[in-house]
């Protein structure tokens, strides 16, 4: 997983680089182990297949949207319109059910609502150069101005009940929620594209150095157009998904959510300046925040402790591999010393 | 920011480097698009008031002018000391969230002591906001840690440690009734009829100015935030220096929860949520380079005007309130590119000199 995948990508370039991020990646996950092992154990009710499934249904769309989020900050850019871009959906989603147009055909069009906001941001980024950090707190305040503008204030939840129930099912007796299996087939594809194609590697080069990936052939502009399309897509589907699932179509919808997908990136031991990580530490880093959360909350811990815990360990995750990597660059010095 | 420390923006430190390069005309040249700069938000601040006073001549009746200053001062304290932070090529995202502890903080001093002086309570706001700065400031500065990074993660930490505060002290809401009288007069006061709260932002704006245009720790960060490397060679203590501009800027945070504490008088842990975008977007539309090295506090405070004032004219022009934040977002992204294109042309004229000197 992490440990193997990510050194390759970051090649010759990077070597500091990578003492720094792998152990985060790692660290996350056996975090993530010993927690759940723990709370399994220690927390009443943490273990059952209902909780679980709790828990998972409250991580698919952080989940989600962190998959191509990851692509993107692993380049050396960022995208924090997403959870507006999840409202904007949301809201021209509940309008379009109002006007009297089946499910089957507002999907299609949402995502390629979402394509299109993608584009908007991959075009201000790639074509104009602007900064994409600039872009998207411009987007983000543009796309939830936009969601209140088609929607305004109220909610539309008359969805029919067989697309609602289905949101919230799950397989069989087992407690794991339906929509789990197609998120898993886009975790898996989302992990053969970042680690095992030359794609993949293309976005770590562009992320260490672009203009030596632009030098080696790569079309750096018009990648990184297309991943923030495919960004807004999988936005439009967390949209999608989210209003199903609390059964409302809602402009305020996933507020907020931008700074929870980002954190479970950085968690996951991604590089906010790009060039390294991996999938699995995301992946990681999403269930932790979620069953921190969940093992609060069933123990009744009140949710103001939650950010602070949610805090710290954004703030643990990053700096630890840090000092890890200072403290080993000073025991190797003082031998050849 | 540290952040993605992305390629185009990249280009920035070197084309601000050149004027040195080419003498005193260069750097005239550079003084006067910013001076463009500011200029263009100004003008566009005069043709939205005159657009709304069009359409509705009430817009500048003396009670909308003071709400609208009022609402402003608030925005306008952030905005500058996020500037000191964005120019050193740092963000600064938990001022939100200190805005709202240090508001609370203000609120339980006032409630538990209420003889307190006012002046004791603002500073007692602006030393919690401090703290707040101070912390951010060490992990950003000791452990090398990427900005956005640490104050998301204070975002979070600071709002959880105002609720958890005010729900283990069982006072979820300060109402106006518990605060001391004195202290409720700072919200409305005036002088010569401009709200006092306005004027302390004013103050603030023109010390930060000042501090940032003539002294010389001032013009490092700018140096720290054109390039960091080279700033570090050349003898700039960067890690102070950054440290400083976290210390100032959570100090002002928290000032601006007095301020806030001052202005709603009802406070509850929501305080200043969302803020920090808002501040970020009024130094960005102000011409505050988002990765540091450029722009003024002058230019980030007519931003923040700015912002202000689109909230309260969009109604009176007829428009849903809805569109504040689309219109808002747009604005963002049109300053954005005029800096590009600014830039652009900035760096095409000095390349022009150049080729003519070296002929």
């Amino acid at each position: 997983m992490t440990v193997d995948t990510a050194p390759a990508p970051a090649g010759a370039a990077a070597p500091a680089r990578r003492d720094r991020t792998l152990p985060a990646g790692s660290v996350i996950t056996t975090f993530l182990v010993l927690f759940l092992v723990v709370a399994a154990f220690s927390v009443e009710g943490f273990a059952s297949t209902r909780n679980a499934g709790f828990l998972l249904l409250d991580v698919v769309v952080i989940a989600l949207i962190a998959l191509p989020l990851t692509l993107i900050v692993v380049t050396g850019e960022i995208d924090l319109s997403v959870a507006s871009t999840v409202g904007l959906c949301s809201a021209v989603m509940g309008q379009l059910w109002v006007a009297g147009l089946p499910l089957e055909a507002i999907v299609p069009l949402v995502l390629v609502l979402g394509g299109v906001l993608g584009a908007v941001n991959g075009f201000l980024v790639t074509r104009l150069g602007l900064p994409s950090l600039a872009v998207t707190i411009g987007t983000l305040a543009l796309y939830r101005g936009l969601a209140f503008v088609v929607l305004g204030d109220q909610a539309v939840a008359d969805f029919p009940r067989a697309w609602t129930t289905w949101a919230i099912s799950s397989i069989g007796s087992t407690g794991i929620p339906t929509v789990v299996v197609p998120l898993l087939v886009l975790v898996v594809l989302t992990g053969v594209v970042l680690h095992a194609t030359p794609v993949g590697r293309a976005l770590y080069a562009m992320g260490n150095s672009e203009d030596a990936a632009r030098f080696s052939g790569i079309d750096v502009a018009r990648t990184k157009l297309w991943l923030f399309v495919v960004t807004g897509v999988v936005s439009a589907l967390g949209g999608v998904y989210w209003t199903l699932r609390y059964g409302s179509a809602r402009a305020d919808n996933a507020t907020g959510l931008e700074l929870q997908v980002i954190a479970a990136i950085l968690l996951g031991g991604v590089s906010i300046f790009g060039g390294s990580g991996g999938l699995l530490g995301v992946i990681a880093g999403a269930l932790l925040l979620g069953s921190v959360r969940n093992a609060l909350q069933l123990v009744n811990v009140p949710s103001d402790v939650l950010n602070i815990v949610t805090g710290v360990l954004l703030i643990t995750a990053v700096v630890a591999p840090q000092v890890a990597a200072r403290v080993k660059g000073r025991r190797r010095r003082r031998p050849a010393s | 920011m540290s952040a993605p420390v992305a390629k185009p923006p990249a280009a920035l430190p070197e084309e601000l480097a050149a004027p040195e390069r080419t003498g005193r005309r260069g750097s005239a040249l550079v003084h006067r698009l910013f001076v463009v700069r500011e200029l263009g938000i100004l003008a566009a601040l005069v043709l939205l008031v005159l657009v709304t006073v069009v359409a509705n001549p009430r817009f500048l009746s003396g009670q909308n002018v003071r709400d609208l200053l009022l609402s402003a001062a608030i925005l306008t304290v952030l905005a500058a000391g996020q500037t000191m932070v964005i120019v050193t090529r740092n963000v600064d995202l938990s001022v939100g969230s200190v805005l709202g502890l240090s508001a609370y903080a203000t609120g339980t001093l006032l409630v538990v002591a209420p003889g307190t002086p006012v002046v004791v309570a603002v500073l007692a706001g602006t030393a919690v906001g401090a703290v707040c700065g101070l912390l951010n400031g060490l992990v950003v500065a000791a452990a090398g840690v990427p900005s956005l990074v640490v104050t998301l993660g204070t975002l979070y930490a600071f709002r959880g440690l105002d609720s958890l505060w005010a729900s283990s002290a069982d006072r979820l809401q300060i109402n106006a009734a518990d605060l001391p009288s004195g202290f409720k007069a700072l919200g409305g006061a005036r002088l010569l009829g401009v709200p006092v709260l306005f004027l302390v932002a004013v103050a603030v704006v023109l010390l930060v100015g000042w501090y940032l245009r003539t002294f010389r720790s001032g013009r490092e960060l700018y140096g720290i935030g054109s390039a960091p490397e080279a700033a570090r060679l050349s003898g700039i203590p960067v890690g102070r220096r950054v440290l400083t501009a976290f210390v100032v800027n959570g100090a002002l945070a928290g000032l601006a929860g007095v301020l806030y504490a001052a202005r709603f008088q009802t406070l509850d842990t929501t305080a200043g949520t969302g803020q920090e975008l808002f501040v970020v977007a009024a130094a960005v539309v102000g011409g505050v380079a988002i990765f540091g090295g450029s722009g003024s506090v002058y230019g980030a405070a007519l931003g923040a005007l700015l912002l202000t004032t689109i909230g309260t004219a969009l109604p009176q022009l007829g428009l849903d309130p809805f569109w504040r934040d689309a219109a808002v977002g747009a604005l963002i992204l049109a300053a954005i590119a005029l800096d590009r294109a600014l830039q652009l042309r900035l760096a095409a004229r000095l390349r022009g000199r150049n080729a003519r000197r070296d002929r």
